[in-house]
């Protein structure tokens, strides 16, 4: 009751001066209104951002086999054999914080077409799952290849727009068939512009084909040549039969040496040169680093204490980037919404300061009808609270309004936060109470004789 | 019955180093239901004095009772409650709130103390005051739009809202012509009459004065004397004179 009449006094009191009272209001709402579009374009530009970002490849994670050792001497990374196409599709099918994953074969090789020749820097042999994984769907030309060339081991592949450039100079290469160590691919498509990496490489100097076609017809990698650990080499004329080298069962009769001669068998190697997975977002990329872990040290049946063999890096420098952002801008639209709500109450102060001069005659009158100092000092507080809470909410509208505005005129991504509406009627509140109250402490500070008197 | 008591009341006001004595040792008695006009010339500290009986102001030294409360020794905010319920204001330039409703600037002071009363009856009560000095018809009339007179008797209502047993003005009729003026005296001499209110009035007009039944003339911080009107008006019902 009491509240309610304390508002409505101070609805009536502000009513008196209308044209005062909306310019007071006026700084609150730019204030507010400032503060809110602020939020909701920043929270959208942030968002937009954090994917142009999470496109660089911030959530990709790279799987590689580990180690090989052999009598002390360690031979690098990526030289055991531990990594097959079904730990891949293990790991698509069982942890649920990747969103996508491929499996890449690399090799280096002279590509031909015509009477021109280069070596592009990358020639990969994956699924059309990479695209995703790499966020490089949309290509410039043709189609990428399908599951079906993948299983088939098809002689096709796609472009990078380097490539293209340097072999076909302005013709269209879809259709067309380019030699790598002397096999025929046809080009199905051409990979959008990516431009150089964070390392400086040229990520469109590339190749992208059928891993099963890089493994088989391209590439020579083979567990005779990359781990030289193992005693294949000295298998002389080739084990032949074992058509996956990781499955421990044999698909034909132990041939003898003759037979072996005789009838020589393409062994398929099976192994891969690494992973790429992709995790959801960025703040599941330490999930999805566990959940490979546990994937693949069951599939690869390591016993508790026994080292990893396989390891998985994530993009550390482009998350540390992502975050680090992130941090920036929320500060950045903070700092900002706070210049603005204190413009806005600076505002509220000094009309506050120049409403109780002006009234000092009303206060006197007030005290002298019974009015307590306190009674004085809560319609005065109740009037800038009343003035900030109304400008608050017309903030609110003209803000949303604004970015609205933005979002249909100008396109630019916009995010709708209530966050933000809650917190600028507590601050709008706030901000009326704070401001409010040097000028109402004033007020009831007057003394009734000298109010009264006050001309 | 003894309604207001001074006894020995002084007010020395601090001028830097200098000290100015105001009221030099006052006393004095009014009984309730008087009508006594305060007057002096200018400088002779009637209005401190208002001030104190008014407890706007404490005295410097000396002891004032009102209505049996000694009021030197109440706080601020007991003073604020007191002047709520036991006194009225009426000012000389009327001190009303523009752009305020008659009605609601008669129920102005309810607003500090009768929290327990519902709009309606606040309403009421409002209404039932403007119509006692004739404003029944201009309820939700602005000051701006009334006359001196009106303006002063608005005063009056919302001086009276709270029933107080006595009623301050302050040069009444310093802002209003001679006709109005005789108007506003003449309320004051009713509501005197017939509901019984001490009325305190502070006037240098001899004229206004003379309205009332008993004079209190001050000089240089002292009162020269206290006499019964020359011409008194009519006798307060049960009091023999």
């Amino acid at each position: 009751m009491r509240v309610l009449t304390t508002a409505r006094t101070a609805f009536t009191a502000l009513r008196r001066n209308p044209l005062r009272a909306m310019l007071t209001t006026l700084g609150i709402v730019i204030g507010v209104g400032a503060v809110i579009a602020m939020m909701e374009i920043g929270a959208g530009s942030k968002a937009a951002l954090n994917k142009s970002i999470a496109s660089m490849g911030a959530n990709v994670l790279v799987i590689r086999p580990g180690t090989a050792s052999s009598g002390g001497v360690s031979f690098g990374a990526g030289t055991t054999t531990s990594l097959t196409p079904l730990d891949c599709q293990a790991i698509l099918r069982e942890c649920p914080a990747i969103r996508n994953a491929a499996p890449m074969v690399r090799a280096r090789a002279q590509v031909v077409y015509g009477n021109r020749n280069w070596v592009p820097n990358n020639i990969y042999g994956t699924t059309p799952a990479y695209l995703d994984v790499q966020d490089w769907s949309n290509l410039a030309l043709g189609e990428p290849f399908n599951e079906r060339d993948v299983l088939n081991a098809n002689r096709v592949c796609i472009l990078g727009q380097t490539l293209a450039r340097e072999l076909f100079d302005g013709e269209s290469p879809i259709g067309k068939e380019i030699r790598i160590k002397n096999i025929a691919f046809r080009v199905t498509g051409v990979l959008s512009t990516k431009g150089s990496n964070m390392m400086g490489f040229d990520q469109d100097d590339v190749i992208l084909a059928p891993w099963t076609t890089i493994k088989y017809r391209v590439s020579g990698t083979s567990l005779a040549n990359v781990n030289q650990s193992t005693s294949s080499a000295t298998d002389s004329v080739n084990t032949l039969s074992n058509l996956y080298p990781s499955t421990q069962t044999s698909l034909y009769p132990k041939q003898s040496s003759v037979q072996q001669a005789n009838n020589p068998m393409p062994v398929r190697f099976a192994n891969i040169d690494h992973i790429m997975a992709a995790a959801n977002s960025a703040a599941e990329i330490s999930s999805a680093i566990d959940q490979i872990t546990e994937v693949l040290r069951e599939r690869h049946r390591l016993q508790a204490g026994e080292p990893d063999d396989f390891n998985i890096r994530d993009m550390a420098e482009l998350t540390r980037t992502l975050s680090t952002t992130t941090l920036l801008m929320t500060n950045l639209l903070l700092a900002v919404a706070m210049i603005s709500l204190v413009v806005g109450g600076v505002g509220i102060m000094n009309i506050m300061l120049v409403s109780v001069t002006e009234r000092t005659r009303e206060i006197g009158l007030r005290m002298a009808v019974g009015a307590r100092g306190r009674d004085i000092l809560r319609q005065f507080l109740v009037e800038a609270i009343v003035l900030c809470l109304t400008g608050g909410a017309m903030g609110i509208i003209l803000g949303h309004g604004g970015s609205l505005l933005v979002r249909y005129l100008l396109k630019w991504p916009v995010e709708t936060s209530p966050s933000a509406i809650t917190l600028a009627v507590f601050v709008s509140a706030g901000v009326g109470i704070i401001f409010g109250f040097y000028p109402a402490w004033k007020a009831s500070r007057l003394d009734p004789i000298e109010a009264l008197r006050y001309e | 019955m003894e309604l207001i008591k001074l006894h020995g009341i002084e007010k020395t006001y601090q001028m830097g180093d200098i000290s100015v004595p105001v009221l030099k040792g006052i006393s004095l008695t009014i009984q309730q239901g008087e009508l006594v006009a305060l007057t002096g010339s200018s400088g002779s500290g009637k209005s401190t004095l208002m001030n104190i009986l008014g407890c706007l102001d404490r005295p410097s030294a000396g002891e004032y009772w009102l209505d049996g409360v000694a009021t030197s020794q109440l706080s601020t905010d007991e003073r604020a409650l007191l002047r709520n319920r036991k006194l009225g204001f009426v000012f000389q330039s009327f001190n009303l709130l523009a752009r305020t409703s008659a009605l609601e600037n008669v129920a102005m002071p309810l607003s500090y103390t009768a929290e327990h009363l519902s709009d309606g009856e606040i309403k009421k009560r409002a209404t039932e005051m403007l119509g006692r000095v004739g404003l029944a018809d201009r309820l939700n009339h602005h000051p701006s739009q009334l006359s001196g007179g009106q303006q002063q008797r608005v005063a009056i209502a919302r001086a009276l809202i709270n029933h107080p047993p006595v009623l301050f003005a302050d040069e009444p009729t310093g802002n209003l012509d001679s006709r109005t003026s005789e108007e506003v005296l003449q309320m004051f001499e009713r509501l005197n009459r017939e509901d019984g209110i001490t009325i305190i009035m502070v006037t240098h007009d001899p004229k206004v004065a003379a309205h009332a039944r008993q004079i209190i003339r001050m000089d240089d911080g002292l009162i020269q004397n206290s006499a019964p009107a020359s011409f008194p008006a009519q006798q307060p019902p049960g009091e023999p004179s």
